[in-house]
């Protein structure tokens, strides 16, 4: 009981701290990004993307053999820079919620109206008082979200944080060994606990995220006083410069380098037996394709699920067919498989449908991560069609279209690029989704749950000649990412004269 | 302690250029607005008078090119520091800040003694006629108010060179008409020093000391409304301000400036210039200047033609006359002092030849010529 209680607070300060560490990271390199001048942030933009778009598994492995592997950073000192534990922990879910909020903040300030800004600076405001004072306060709501956002995925991310946890425990690694250790010897134990942890994960997240929504729109940020001499030393050339390259180190050197790290291996496994094995599909490699299309497989079926059931609701959600107040109150409902641990979703989801004992395990799967994603969906395509003015729509039904016509001829062209955006994201969070599948699934295996049990057989040094090494693991993760980048690409060339400019 | 009662500046731009990319926004451009003028940039939209605005503002840089404000050269300056207040069309009124502490933003991030600010904050406010709805917030407010605040705004903050642009674009009709003339009052007041951007010809005519019509990216002719109104150096202005009609001719006989001028079909009028016998012409005449008759041959040299349309404006009649040349020009009467012509009727018109302009017909077509 101590012990799930320690593990849900663990998960709460790190939580915090990630986000409040991400927001002030993630910012900076949003607004270089959509404010800079050189070309080459577009580039730099699309790379913000990768440990987004990684499974977070694969990413786990990279940083822990960045961080703390003989191969990675620590060969610069003698032994390892940073020992499994909490630190890297907060350092790897800096890493994958970093890319939140720099998408967020791009958006935000993307779609913010620069005369405002502008005419801050025409009323004797240098350009650090004026985003200080005038665009961060508007921006506020983008902010908020940015920071809930990578919160509820601090929290609830689990496959990467087992393999780099070590000893210590979060609440979503906590779930995951009391699986292991007591499901078979102590099942009501098992059961017990879990349900313990999982119960005060999601009331506490859905506490705090109901007290953010209340409190968040009365906070205002401290804009009375100024520093006139301060502020205008912030503004200009080696204030700005600095603080650009800063926030360009912190990207390479903290999120990107870490991230692909586990490249190296696999470029060595390229020239060894290692990758012949691979490709013939020999020893442990059987599993890992099998793994590997039941993930891709999945991920389509449940984009195409999620599409289906997620437009609908969208509709009403954008439309606000219900009046305003229910509108608003399904707008936060669907928000709920956001904030809720994927671990403590993937238990509470196994309880839910195992009552339905006959209901095949794919499908559960299936359910689940259907569950988990469906507010991607819903937030993208509602976002969409929400801009989209109903004139427009009206101006199709006066030209004789039928709803289902205005439709298809209106609505789905114009929001064609965010429900294709949408749908990239469903695919790649399905594909890397650990916590959840791990919970609900006795036999199948996908290529997270695949690449955790590999880490974790490669860190017991009980079990031997399992045919797993490190360039095995290497390549596991480094085909992954392979696959998940061309599928950025994919959507970066599909998009691409949309959006920017 | 609100009017500025030393110089203001003046505004001075000299050979200034702004590309962007491909697209010539502003080609060598000089100008100089006077201090203490109330001064019109007027165009078609794309011509370069927004762009010009914020090349003065600061908020963006030249490519080549001097702007001085007062004396000083300001193009390295920040926009912060170069004392002026900008109106935006849409008024960029913060929404997360009340009335006042919107009208208190300008005093406050530049580190004026706060208690004074506040006394000029509250008598800017009195000078809108805004005071009761100082704690509202923007979305609270009507788009004349909005509009209000937003010169208060800028007012406060010290600003000593007023750059409007489309400062009334937003606002309907009637309101419109009211605070046009409410916004030369104020900055006449203050003696402020204002550049105010439209595309507007009527609003910048009944506000402006001077208007600068530019066109293309160049400015084609700077004067005070009647010059402009009564002297177009072009077709293009001829046509922009108010309302013209143009007749394609040439140069039949030249008698030191008094031509005579040989229209479509034959007619000949007379008319005054500087052009070469033979040279093709556009004779451009506005609709008021006519004076029209029932026909009865009694003129020597008379424009003939039919009444074809004719429609009452209120204070005006308007007229379309179909000439014999099969021209139709545009005839503006009086409605309620003036004799009106039914329509089928015989008339014939006359001018006075000084009141009329002569131009040489353009090389690219009189149609591409005077197109906004």
């Amino acid at each position: 009981m101590d012990r799930a209680l320690v593990a849900v607070a663990n998960s709460f300060v790190i939580a915090l701290l990630v986000s409040a560490l991400d927001v002030l990271a993630g910012v900076p390199l949003a607004w270089l990004i959509t404010r800079g001048k050189s070309r080459w942030l577009n580039v730099l933009d699309t790379f913000a993307d990768i440990p987004f778009i990684v499974p977070t598994a694969a990413l786990g492995y990279s940083l822990l053999l960045f961080w703390n592997g003989p191969q990675g950073i620590s060969a610069f000192f003698s032994g390892s820079l940073i020992s499994t534990g909490w630190l890297l922990i907060v350092l790897l879910h800096f890493a994958f919620s970093y890319p939140i909020v720099v998408r967020v903040m791009v958006g935000a300030l993307l779609d913010y109206k620069r005369e405002y800004e502008q005419q801050s600076r025409t009323l004797g405001a240098p350009p650090f008082m004026a985003a200080r004072t005038v665009t961060f306060p508007i921006l506020k709501p983008a902010l908020i979200a940015a920071f809930i956002l990578s919160f509820a995925r601090s929290l609830s991310e689990t496959g990467a944080t087992f393999i780099v946890a070590g000893a210590f425990e979060n609440g979503p690694v906590f779930l995951q060994n009391v699986r292991n250790e007591l499901s078979v010897s102590a099942p009501a134990l098992y059961e017990g606990a879990t349900v313990f942890a999982s119960v005060l994960l999601i009331i506490i997240s859905l506490t705090i995220f109901g007290l953010i929504r209340i409190l968040g729109p009365r906070l205002r940020l401290p804009f009375n006083r100024v520093l006139p001499s301060i502020e205008r030393k912030l503004s200009y050339s080696k204030a700005a410069m600095s603080r650009n390259s800063i926030t360009i180190i912190v990207f390479v050197a903290i999120v990107l380098l870490p991230s692909l790290f586990v490249a190296l291996p696999a470029f060595q496994a390229l020239f060894t037996n290692t990758f012949t094995d691979a490709i013939s599909g020999s020893g442990v490699w059987g599993d890992y394709w099998q793994s590997l299309s039941l993930s891709y497989i999945l991920g389509a079926l449940v984009t195409l699920i999620g599409f289906i059931v997620g437009l609908p609701m969208a509709i009403l959600i954008a439309r606000k067919k219900f009046g305003k107040i229910p509108s608003t109150l399904l707008d936060i409902l669907v928000n709920v498989p956001l904030i809720v641990p994927s671990i403590a979703l993937g238990v509470s989801l196994k309880f839910f449908w195992q009552s339905f004992a006959f209901i095949p395990e794919f499908l559960l799967l299936v359910f689940a991560h259907v569950a988990i994603t469906y507010p991607y969906f819903v937030r993208s395509m509602s976002a969409a069609f929400e801009r989209i003015s109903l004139d427009m729509e009206e101006a199709a039904r006066t030209l004789g279209a039928k709803p289902f016509g205005v439709f298809r001829t209106i609505m789905l062209p114009l929001a064609k690029y965010s429900i294709l955006s949408g749908a990239i994201m469903v695919f790649t969070r399905s594909v890397s989704e650990t916590g959840a599948t791990l919970a609900v699934v006795k036999n199948l295996q996908t290529a997270p749950v695949v690449i955790v049990n590999w880490v974790k057989t490669l860190q017991n040094p009980a079990l031997v000649n399992t045919g797993i090494t490190s360039s095995v693991v290497g390549l596991g993760c480094g085909i992954l990412i392979v696959l998940s980048f061309i599928i950025l690409l994919l959507l970066r060339f599909v998009t691409r004269g949309k959006g920017r400019n | 302690m609100l009017k500025r009662d030393k110089k203001m500046p003046s505004v001075r731009v000299v050979n200034l250029t702004k590309k962007f990319g491909k697209i010539v926004a502003l080609d060598n451009i000089s100008l100089e607005v006077h201090d203490q003028e109330y001064f019109a940039l007027l165009g078609p939209s794309g011509c370069g008078k927004t762009t010009l605005l914020r090349l003065i503002a600061g908020l963006i840089k030249p490519d080549s090119g001097e702007i001085y404000i007062g004396d000083k050269r300001v193009d390295e300056v920040p926009p912060e520091d170069r004392e002026i207040g900008f109106v935006f069309q849409t008024f960029a009124l913060f929404p997360h800040m009340t009335a006042w502490e919107n009208v208190n933003y300008g005093p406050r991030v530049k580190n004026f003694d706060l208690k004074e600010a506040g006394a000029v904050g509250h008598e800017v406010l009195e000078l809108v006629k805004l005071h009761e709805r100082m704690d509202a917030y923007p979305r609270e407010l009507s788009g004349g108010m909005m509009q209000r605040i937003a010169v208060a705004r800028a007012l406060t903050a010290g600003a000593k060179t007023l750059l409007l642009d489309e400062p009334l674009g937003q606002l309907d009709a009637k309101v419109r008409n009211e605070i046009r003339y409410e916004m030369r009052r104020m900055a006449k007041d203050l003696n402020l020093t204002a550049i105010h951007v439209t595309h507007d010809q009527s609003e910048a005519m009944s506000i402006s000391d001077r208007i600068a019509v530019m066109k293309k990216g160049k400015i084609v002719q700077v004067g005070t409304p009647q010059e402009l109104y009564m002297k177009p150096n072009s077709l293009f202005v001829a046509n922009f301000i108010g309302e013209s009609n143009f007749l394609e001719s040439s140069v039949a006989a030249v008698n030191g400036s008094d031509l005579e001028i040989e229209l479509r079909g034959g007619a000949k009028v007379k008319a005054v210039g500087n052009i070469a016998e033979g040279e093709r012409t556009v004779l451009c005449i506005r609709p008021e200047i006519f004076v029209v008759e029932l026909d009865e041959n009694k003129n020597e040299n008379p424009l003939r033609g039919k009444v074809e349309k004719i429609t009452f404006e209120g204070t005006f009649v308007r007229y379309v006359i179909r000439l014999e040349s099969l021209d139709s020009v545009v005839v503006i009467k009086p409605s309620l002092t003036e004799k009106w012509y039914d329509v089928g009727a015989r008339v014939t018109l006359s001018f006075a030849p000084e009141k009329a302009q002569i131009f040489p017909y353009p090389e690219a077509g009189l149609l591409k010529e005077i197109s906004v």
